[in-house]
């Protein structure tokens, strides 16, 4: 039973100090920061220095910033063990839905909270379905995935919406001056996006449930814990952080196709959120491994076409370094009781 | 021990599962500053019992009576309103968690205000205070469990199940699958909690031998039933023996 791998696992901790027990939780968050800072470096000297300049350090990060919101609802799903594939599909619809909205004459701006409701709402329905029906989650989302797909291009008879006087075009193209640097808006909301998570994760009852229904759902049930009322609100976030991220899409694009628009964004997710050290069965990780995650798929897509490399030979590269690094992270955590 | 006064009563709880009945009208009794331990084979319906006393799934029949005032218990946060403890055989607690995240697991101690802040120092110093109290001795709280051996989860369960104000404890297996060291360091605990006076404690056990150490009384729970009860010092390892082996040759030769 449980208890004799208990037992016999006994390992690390117990003859620790306070210090010791300091030193490893902080190898333990730095995680995949060395992999990222190799990495940049590395491209950095590959392309002749023109990695590391403040325009190309902006568009990495611009282009990080979609998928770091989506890898943030994404973490929160993950630690309860779960897994939400239907992300992309819901950010195809609320750009649709923020595009619909926006074309509505003097009150355009009403976009941004329509295509949030809308992330909002199937994230919802998502989470009702896990949390209610006991469905598994891979089910449920797979599910949503392709049914929500058809949906966006059914709000848009299967067309591409446009427009160009988007009242909030601001999110996608500007930036907000700070002293001497402007930073783009989206940098400024995916930054948002991760304090906030992080807040909820590491400072609320609401976090310390989240990691609780992942690390052992039996115990978050004997102790109380309202498992479904967790279960609902982490798709529900995860819809949400979708929605967001449609609108952040829309803003940048001035268009949305319900076809294409976020097509595999749930593989990049997850790839980060994985990438950042979060457990694939729940109860452990951390927001800071999600955002270093989100960060090394950009540097890698960003380096790679810096140096020219054709886009087939990318997602060879790509996969691969994903596999590679969650592999080495395995290695080095060896030494501590994580299995 | 029947001058101890009587902390929970169980009478004639009857449990059924569709159609299969796990309790058959079974009727404890428990009083403070005295173990009782509970043996019986796998499929007994002891962990029945025990999941009714805690609150976790009602009884189909039958009364609880705690500290005197007859309860329908609603949930395992009301039994847990009236005292009521229980160290779960898995234990409970969350690998991924610090100790002192899991001490106060559902009963996080937060900030004043609407969003249930929660105010780590003062659950970090709490935790390392009650670990003092009942002498369990621990590096560092902020350790995650994971990282402790099965001894010292064990004592991280039992100290939250005591901590607050609890006066009914229930322990499932407490020495399951440990070393003579490990157990011994637990019986130490059980024994100092008992010694507080004011707990009751039920524990789930296996081996006479331990059981007969440390519990007042004994009672044997055999399909659904309790078929036999006494004071520890009333009995011995090979009456027990003699009861179990009757059963199991009885249930052979049918």
């Amino acid at each position: 039973m449980a208890e004799t791998a208990d037992a016999s696992a006994a390992v690390g901790g117990a003859g620790l100090s306070a210090r010791q027990v300091q030193i490893r939780s902080i190898i333990q968050a730095a995680g995949m920061l060395p992999v990222l800072v190799l990495l940049c470096i590395g491209f950095h000297y590959l392309t002749g220095g023109r990695f590391f300049t403040p325009q190309n350090i902006s568009i990495v990060a611009q282009q990080a910033s979609i998928n770091t919101v989506l890898a943030s609802g994404m973490t929160f799903v993950i630690l309860t063990g779960g897994i939400d594939l239907s992300v992309g599909s819901i950010l195809a619809i609320s750009a649709m839905v923020a595009l619909l909205a926006s074309l509505v004459p003097a009150v355009g701006l009403i976009g941004v909270p329509a295509g949030l409701l809308t992330g909002l709402l199937f994230g919802g329905a998502n989470g009702a379905l896990i949390a209610f029906a006991n469905l598994p989650p891979f089910i449920v989302t797979l599910g949503s995935l392709t049914a929500v797909r058809g949906l966006a291009r059914l709000v848009g008879n299967d067309t591409t919406i446009f427009n160009p006087d988007l009242p909030f075009a601001f999110i996608g193209n500007g930036s907000l001056p700070l002293a001497v640097i402007s930073i783009p808006w989206l940098v400024v909301i995916a930054a948002l996006v991760i304090v906030i998570s992080w807040f909820i994760l590491r400072r609320t009852v609401l976090g310390t449930w989240i990691y609780a229904v992942g690390g052992n759902p039996a115990a978050a049930r004997l102790s109380g814990i309202k498992v479904w009322a967790v279960l609902l609100f982490v798709y529900a976030a995860s819809g949400l952080m979708a929605g967001l991220g449609g609108v952040m899409a829309a803003a940048r694009l001035f268009a949305a196709n319900g076809l294409q628009l976020g097509q595999a964004y749930e593989l990049d997710a997850i790839a980060a959120v994985i990438l950042g050290g979060t457990s694939f069965v729940g109860g452990i990780g951390s927001i800071w491994g999600t955002l270093i995650g989100a960060l090394i798929i950009a540097a890698l897509t960003n380096g790679l076409v810096l140096l020219g490399v054709s886009d087939i030979w990318q997602f060879i590269i790509k996969g691969l370094v994903i596999i590679g690094a969650v592999g080495l992270d395995r290695f080095r955590l060896q030494g501590g009781a994580r299995t | 021990m029947s001058g101890h006064p009587e902390a929970l009563r169980a009478e004639n709880i009857v449990k059924r599962f569709g159609q299969v009945t796990a309790l058959e009208g079974v009727s404890i009794s428990m009083r403070q500053g005295e173990i009782l331990g509970i043996l019986g084979d796998n499929g007994a319906g002891k962990s029945t019992l025990m999941k009714i006393i805690t609150g976790f799934q009602p009884p189909t029949s039958g009364r609880l009576i705690i500290g005197g005032q007859e309860v329908a218990l609603r949930s395992v946060d009301h039994a847990r309103e009236l005292g009521i403890e229980c160290v779960y055989q898995d234990l409970a607690l969350v690998g991924g968690l610090s100790i002192y995240h899991n001490l106060f697991l559902n009963r996080e101690i937060t900030y004043k205000g609407p969003f249930r802040l929660l105010n780590n120092e003062a659950m970090r110093q709490a935790a390392i205070e009650r670990l003092g109290e009942i002498g369990v001795n621990i590096p560092s709280v902020d350790l995650e469990v994971e990282r402790l051996s099965g001894g010292q989860r064990q004592a991280i369960a039992v100290a939250r199940a005591v901590g607050g104000a609890s006066r009914i404890l229930l322990l499932d297996e407490p020495l399951a699958a440990m070393g003579a060291r490990e157990a011994g360091a637990i019986i130490d605990l059980i024994l100092r909690l008992k010694q507080r006076g004011d707990l009751a404690i039920a524990m789930i056990m296996h081996n006479y031998a331990q059981t007969l150490d440390i519990a007042d009384r004994i009672i044997l729970m055999q399909r659904g039933r309790i078929t036999y009860e006494k004071e520890s010092a009333a009995t011995s390892v090979q009456e027990l023996m003699d009861i179990v082996r009757r059963e199991y040759r009885a249930m052979r030769a049918a």
